[in-house]
């Protein structure tokens, strides 16, 4: 057997021994820990390389039953790499409304939103959450972005009075993820969490620890919590959720496949700076009418011209999995690459997306992926692929 | 701790080879390698009759995070394929060495089989 190559045709026959060699770090030789990096490695879980961090990608149940926990009961998802920046100061809203897509000033004290940040071609430098606090706002920002971001947004911060922090490194966030996350957490915060609603927070206790942000937000599809406190409550936090016995660990691999089940885009796969937010269906982030914001022009004439190209799901007929990067055909033409493929653990069958002529991404169409050598069919569907999540 | 079974002889790619006749070998990959490719979610096996030399590519199989091409440890003649592989790719996961096999074949040379690796030299390997 090969060395395993993830998201790429297998290479000729490998060199001997090319298994047996552990995943190195070879791009990042220092790469940074969560707090929570002994208690993975304790559990067994397999740690990787991820944007500057080593993160884990599976737990010894592994990623299959990790993804179907969250579907069914409960899963808790260490993502502390993501970025985390304060913005503060009399113009903060009017700053952020100028370097995201979605009306920030539509956001009330508690509330959440998620976002673009676009350059001035007007394609996607990054997906973002916005949190509006009293007297501050929150971004949080993908980990392999996040220098990229704050270099980008800081260029504009000067035309505004405000300041951005970056707490990336002090700050700690978990995701627990399921249909039961919430009677979980119930007996252990001091919020009333029916009175966070999807895409609001607030900041409460969990296991004792004070000031814990708490959001109904994910990336599973699935009702459930994320938790922003500081690096050093990490392990009171975890041992908290996990001694109450319902929750199953889940790492990288699982929150992949669950995220890719909910159409929800990757950015690196299904969106990055050669896109729109038009094309990536995520038109529904931008607000023309708020306003002026970065990419905007090329925006509106976007929607008047008509986007020539527009991101879609399929699933393929037979049983082998579309990887990111294989090459996608319509009517014959090689139109793009699978942006993001796998096996649906909970459909049971090879999804992927692309970028497909719009009428090739209508419900229905046909395209072919070719996988080592061989074309095979699929069936454009309409996202999400799973439709039964807590939250859609 | 991967488990690697004494009675069974082994390659470099990882595949392991169990004679369960004269000249008859099944075929499968280790423990060590299912633990390190994860869920297996499709394995594309041979027809019966296909005939492999040494190390030229047998099947393919696919887990969640990766894809790996499968080489055949010995030259010979394809007589039977895992079937349930087919619906239960888990198999190859929960039990590698036993109803997670992938094929049996008919060696071209009887001998072949002591040239590969021993459950020692393979353990050593991985170790």
């Amino acid at each position: 057997m090969a060395s395993p190559t993830p998201g790429a045709p297998t290479p000729p026959p490998p060199p001997p021994n090319a298994l047996d060699t552990p995943p190195t770090n070879r791009a990042d030789p220092d790469p940074q820990r969560t707090p929570f990096h002994d208690i993975h490695v304790a559990l067994g879980a397999k740690m990787v390389p991820f944007a500057g961090y080593v993160m884990p990608i599976q737990y010894p149940a592994g990623i299959t039953a990790e993804h179907k926990a969250v579907r069914t009961a409960c899963g808790l998802f260490d993502v502390s790499h993501m970025g985390e920046f304060i913005v503060r100061g009399k113009e903060a809203c009017e700053f952020l409304n100028y370097v995201t897509t979605n009306d920030v000033g539509a956001l009330e004290v508690g509330q959440v939103q998620y976002s673009t940040i676009l350059n001035e071609r007007g394609t996607i430098e990054d997906d973002c959450l916005v949190y509006r606090s009293a007297d501050y706002y929150m971004m949080v920002v993908n980990a392999s972005n996040r220098l990229k971001d704050l270099a980008h947004i800081g260029k504009y911060s000067a035309s505004f009075e405000c300041v951005i922090e970056d707490i990336s490194d002090a700050t700690a966030l978990l995701a627990l993820q399921g249909p039961r996350a919430a009677e979980i957490l119930a007996p252990l915060t001091d919020a009333d969490l029916s009175k966070i609603r999807y895409y609001w927070f607030d900041k409460c206790s969990v296991g004792g620890v004070q000031h814990v942000t708490i959001s109904r937000t994910g990336y599973t599809g699935e009702d459930g919590f994320e938790l922003y406190f500081r690096n050093e409550h990490g392990p009171a936090i975890w041992d908290a959720l996990m001694q109450t016995g319902a929750v199953t660990p889940a790492g990288l691999g699982a929150r992949d496949t669950l995220r890719l089940e909910m159409g929800m885009a990757l950015y690196g796969n299904d969106i990055d700076d050669t896109v729109t937010p038009l094309e990536a269906n995520l038109g529904w982030l931008v607000k023309l009418r708020k306003g002026d914001f970065v990419g905007k022009d090329v925006l509106v004439k976007q929607k008047s011209d008509g986007i020539p190209r527009k991101l879609a799901g399929f699933t393929l007929h037979d049983r082998v999995v579309a990887r990111h990067g294989y090459p996608v055909f319509y009517e014959g033409q090689q139109v793009d690459v699978v942006r993001s493929g796998t096996m649906s653990p909970t459909l049971n069958v090879p999804i992927a997306t692309a970028y497909l002529p719009p009428d090739g991404a209508a419900e229905g169409a046909k395209v072919e992926v070719e996988i080592r050598g061989r074309r095979v069919e699929g069936t454009v569907q309409k996202l999400p692929f799973y439709k039964h999540g807590t939250h859609l | 701790m991967a488990n690697v079974p004494g009675d069974l002889r082994y390659t470099e790619q990882h595949e392991y080879v169990r004679t369960t006749a004269p000249s008859t070998v099944e075929v499968g990959i280790t423990d060590f390698a299912q633990g390190e490719l994860g869920d297996v979610v499709y394995v594309e096996l041979p027809r019966v009759g296909a005939k492999f030399a040494r190390h030229d590519v047998f099947g393919t199989i696919e887990a969640v995070k990766a894809v790996s091409e499968l080489f055949s440890p010995v030259a010979g003649e394809v007589v039977e394929v895992n079937e349930r592989l087919d619906k239960e790719p888990a198999l190859v996961n929960s039990d590698p060495y036993g109803a997670g096999w992938m094929i049996r074949m008919k060696l071209d040379d009887a001998g072949e089989t002591e040239t590969l690796l021993t459950a020692e030299a393979y353990q050593q390997l991985t170790g």
